[in-house]
Formats: C-alpha cells, sequence, structure tokens
C-alpha cells in the first residue's frame, strides 16, 4: 500500500517535472544581470582565448556538448546550419568535460547549452535544451545591431 | 553504434511498468531481475538488452523505419545509472531497510518514465552534473571509460 503511494507521487511529481521542463526546453532567454548567483552570466564576455576559436564578427552561437548527450547532435546541425545562413556568425561547440572552469563559471548544468554572444563576445541570450531554429534566427536580431 | 530511439521509448516503457510492481510488492527479487537487464544494456550494449529484442522482433516489424537514428552511448550510459540505483534498492528490500528499496527504486522510477513519456535522459544529465562536482581543473576523458 505505501509502495503503491510512493509509486502514484513519483509519477505526479514527474509528470510535472517533465511538463515544466518541455516547456523550457530550448528557450532561449535573456538573464537578467545578477539574477543568478555569481552575478549571472548575463555580465560574461567571453573571448577567443576561453573558447579556443575565433569569434564570429557579428554574433557566435556557442554550445556547450558532452559525451552522453542525445539533443546535441540535433543542436549541432541547427546551429550549424544558422552560422552557414547569416554572415559574420560562427558556431563554436566545446565538449563541457574538457572546459569545467567555463562550465562552472557560466553555471552550465545541462548540455546542450546553447549561448548566444554578441560582436564583443557578451552573452545576450542562452538557453539549456535543444533550441528550434526560429528562436536562434530571432535570438541573433538581438545580438546583432 | 546507431538505436532506433522508439526502441528506447518503450524499453523505458516496460521499465517503468516493472519499478511500478516493484514499488507495490516490494520484491527484491523483481528489482534484481531489473538489475540484470540494465546490466545486460549497459556491459553488452543495446542491442542485446532484453527490452529492446522484444521491440526488435515483436513491434519494430509492424512499424515504419526510423526518421532518425540515435547514438547509443547516452542511452546506455543511462542504463548504467539506472543499474547504480536498482543495485541500491535491491540490497535495500533484502537487507530489511524498505526505505532504501523504496527510495531507489522511486529515483530510478523517476528516470524512466520522463524517459518513456517526455523523452527525457536524466540519467545523461547526471553525467555532467557529476563530472562538474569532481574536483580538479583540468580533467581529461580519462574517467569516460570509468562508467
Amino acid at each position: 500500500m505505501e509502495g503503491a503511494l510512493i509509486a502514484a507521487a513519483v509519477l505526479a511529481a514527474a509528470t510535472v517535472f517533465g511538463l515544466v521542463r518541455r516547456r523550457r526546453d530550448g528557450v532561449l532567454r535573456e538573464r537578467r544581470q545578477g539574477a543568478r548567483r555569481g552575478g549571472g552570466d548575463m555580465a560574461e564576455t567571453l573571448g577567443p582565448d576561453e573558447l579556443g576559436a575565433a569569434l564570429g564578427e557579428r554574433a557566435t552561437l556557442l554550445q556547450f556538448s558532452s559525451a552522453f548527450c542525445a539533443p546535441c547532435r540535433a543542436t549541432r546541425r541547427t546551429l550549424g546550419e544558422v552560422a552557414g545562413m547569416v554572415d559574420g556568425v560562427v558556431h563554436v561547440e566545446l565538449d563541457a568535460e574538457a572546459h569545467l572552469d567555463l562550465v562552472r563559471r557560466l553555471n552550465v548544468v545541462r548540455t546542450p547549452t546553447v549561448l548566444v554572444l554578441d560582436g564583443a563576445g557578451r552573452v545576450v541570450r542562452r538557453a539549456a535544451g535543444a533550441p528550434r531554429k526560429a528562436d536562434v534566427i530571432a535570438a541573433l536580431g538581438t545580438a546583432i545591431p | 553504434m546507431q538505436v532506433d530511439p522508439r526502441g528506447q521509448r518503450f524499453a523505458a516503457a516496460v521499465t517503468t511498468v516493472v519499478l511500478i510492481a516493484v514499488l507495490v510488492t516490494g520484491s527484491w527479487a523483481l528489482l534484481a531481475a531489473q538489475a540484470v537487464v540494465f546490466a545486460i544494456a549497459t556491459l553488452f550494449g543495446l542491442r542485446y538488452a532484453p527490452y529492446g529484442r522484444v521491440y526488435a522482433v515483436l513491434i519494430r516489424p509492424r512499424l515504419a523505419p526510423p526518421r532518425e537514428l540515435e547514438d547509443e552511448a547516452p542511452p546506455r550510459f543511462a542504463q548504467g545509472v539506472g543499474l547504480v540505483f536498482s543495485l541500491v534498492g535491491t540490497a535495500g528490500y533484502a537487507a530489511g531497510i524498505p526505505w532504501l528499496g523504496n527510495g531507489a527504486t522511486a529515483l530510478a522510477l523517476a528516470a524512466a518514465f520522463l524517459n518513456a513519456v517526455f523523452g527525457f535522459c536524466l540519467g545523461c544529465e547526471m553525467y555532467l552534473l557529476v563530472r562538474r562536482s569532481t574536483p580538479g581543473k583540468r580533467a581529461g576523458s580519462a574517467r569516460v571509460g570509468d562508467y
């Protein structure tokens, strides 16, 4: 009897979690400055040294991936397509494991996590989970003046 | 190696039903059987995973070919996470510590259910969290093999 109650509670909690997660997954949002502990990532500026790759002239789509990540592949495809479509935009994919300092500093907890950087390397948008192509293009609209 | 993602969802659904049965009955033997299923998938690959075999033999022939295949590594890692929880749970029930059995089984159930219904791989996401909290500035990928 107790076990059945536990099972029911787990299923209910997981359903709520799954619905919330599905709605937020891949949504590129603007973070308010200082909204997160440590000042948040909106104040963050990333340069070519940290990324190990050149920034895009107008914007950079930075993707954190890991070895055990099914949606990372679809995200790679989406961001690669957008970078190929818009001039001055590059797609940079980093293995989260090989950049744990950066992962901690930016508070990346999931893969894929996508950061949209403007031409100066400032983080202007961020998504956890695979973003939709239309949303990435819309986010670029805010990153590119 | 690539796998049909629908097979993963099917296997997760069967796992969900089994784990609910474990919670209702408190049977350590049933949870141990599920641990064996996890172990086969983790050690030998999803190609040999029992629920995946059922899917391949009974269900896939009736469906259209998958739109897209998926890399095997993430779900296989998640099966390993499931193995750990089911072993802890089995030990809990067998040793007469029901909260341990129930707790471990409940966590495994949540992960299996999220995978079956929403396609989320909770076990996969634990990977980065575990790596993040592991101290060390420049940890290479050597530890990947440990899992």
